[in-house]
């Protein structure tokens, strides 16, 4: 069985969780899109906390007879692979935009300053030659 | 034809000046070489135009590009080799041209091979032509590493290709309007020799190997060390081996 003292902690840390999750979001510090699964995994650890009869059975299921507050670490390191997972994807995203953007500023520069060139020179020519 | 033509160097055939033609140089930190790199250029054609893709360098390479009056597109950071020739091919794409050369800017590559490079595009008979150090006389030589990946990398990708293709990892390559099109619209990132070789088999654009010799650089050092050979090879079999499973999605025929 679940000790209390486990029960206790687990919820409030869940809670807290959940709390600096939303005043981030409520502070637009966080993106709703990047929050979800925050939320989720607030929401889901506050359930295995408090919900011990589930905990138990849950446990039970995963041939844990020992000590059932396991499936909270397993449930934990889960959803710390699954955010790692999705940070790694959002600065793959982050980075491919990036590449892009400086892409395209370069090449506007080139063709301002080559524009600039032809014209400040008063030169008859299109592209500039040396 | 497997064989070096046998013309002067210097002649290109008259067609090509109907042609608009660009050279894209990718460079990072290439204040030594890159001014002869592109009068050679220049000596060679001089209506060959020349777009230097300055990827971040901390040295002059901008500015002597820049007082040789071609083009320059100064990164603002580094991007990397991949993204950097891109920006070249973005350039052609943006700008008209017809005929795309990559060609390194530390003078390893011969501006004096440039009509063996473009004559199948010219000819029509491919899309992409890569110019190979391993057709014809052996002019090539490297560490036994780099060697076991340039061929490994060969097998595999002749396979992928149903071609034989001995060099995939030449930075010397020529595209005409379709490969611009394709290579501006996507372009692989670190390593991107051998999975643009496999990305131009994939839309079906047809791929030739004509030889090339190798010059010693003019300055500066390779971009890959002993060291890091191992990280390369298995970085590109890794994307070669995700690349097989990649549906082609770029279109490219009406280009």
């Amino acid at each position: 069985m679940t000790p209390l003292k486990v029960t206790i902690v687990a919820s409030l840390v869940a809670v807290g969780m959940l709390g600096v999750v939303f005043e981030l979001i409520r502070r637009r510090r966080l993106r709703e899109r990047y929050a979800l699964i925050w939320v989720l995994t607030g929401v889901v650890l506050l359930i295995l906390g408090i919900w011990r009869h589930g905990l138990n059975t849950l446990a039970g299921w995963m041939g844990i007879k020992t000590y059932p507050p396991s499936v909270l670490f397993a449930a934990i390191l889960l959803f710390v692979l699954v955010l790692l997972l999705h940070l790694s994807i959002v600065i793959s995203r982050l980075s491919d935009q990036n590449t892009i953007l400086a892409q395209k500023l370069a090449l506007f520069e080139t063709e301002m300053l080559e524009q600039g060139r032809a014209t400040g020179e008063g030169s008859e020519r299109e592209q500039p030659k040396a | 034809m497997s064989a070096v033509p046998d013309r002067p160097a210097s002649s290109l055939p008259p067609e090509i000046s109907r042609l608009r033609r660009l050279a894209i140089m990718p460079a990072l930190n290439e204040e030594g070489s890159i001014g002869a790199v592109i009068d050679e250029i220049r000596a060679f054609d001089p209506d060959f135009e020349i777009v230097v893709v300055d990827d971040g360098s901390s040295d002059r390479t901008s500015e002597v590009a820049r007082s040789r009056g071609v083009h320059v597109v100064t990164l603002p950071f580094n991007l990397g080799i991949g993204a950097a020739v891109q920006t070249g091919f973005r350039f052609a794409r943006a700008n008209g041209f017809d005929l795309a050369v990559q060609i390194d800017a530390d003078g390893q590559h011969d501006p004096a091979e440039l009509p063996i490079v473009l004559e199948p595009l010219l000819a029509g008979e491919a899309d992409f032509v890569v110019g190979s150090r391993f057709i014809g006389e052996p002019t090539f030589r490297s560490s036994f590493t780099r060697r076991l990946g340039i061929r490994l990398f060969a097998l595999i990708v002749s396979a992928i290709a149903h071609q034989r293709l001995t060099d995939t990892t030449s930075g010397f390559r020529a595209v005409n309007r379709r490969g611009i099109a394709l290579f501006s619209a996507d372009y692989p990132h670190d390593y991107p020799e051998v999975e643009t070789t496999v990305m131009v088999v994939k839309h079906r654009l047809r791929v030739k190997e004509v030889p090339v010799r190798m010059r010693e650089r003019a300055a500066g050092e390779s971009s890959i060390t002993a060291m890091r050979s191992v990280y390369y090879i298995f970085k590109v079999l890794l994307a070669l081996f995700i690349d097989l499973f990649r549906s082609s999605d770029i279109h490219v025929e009406d280009a």
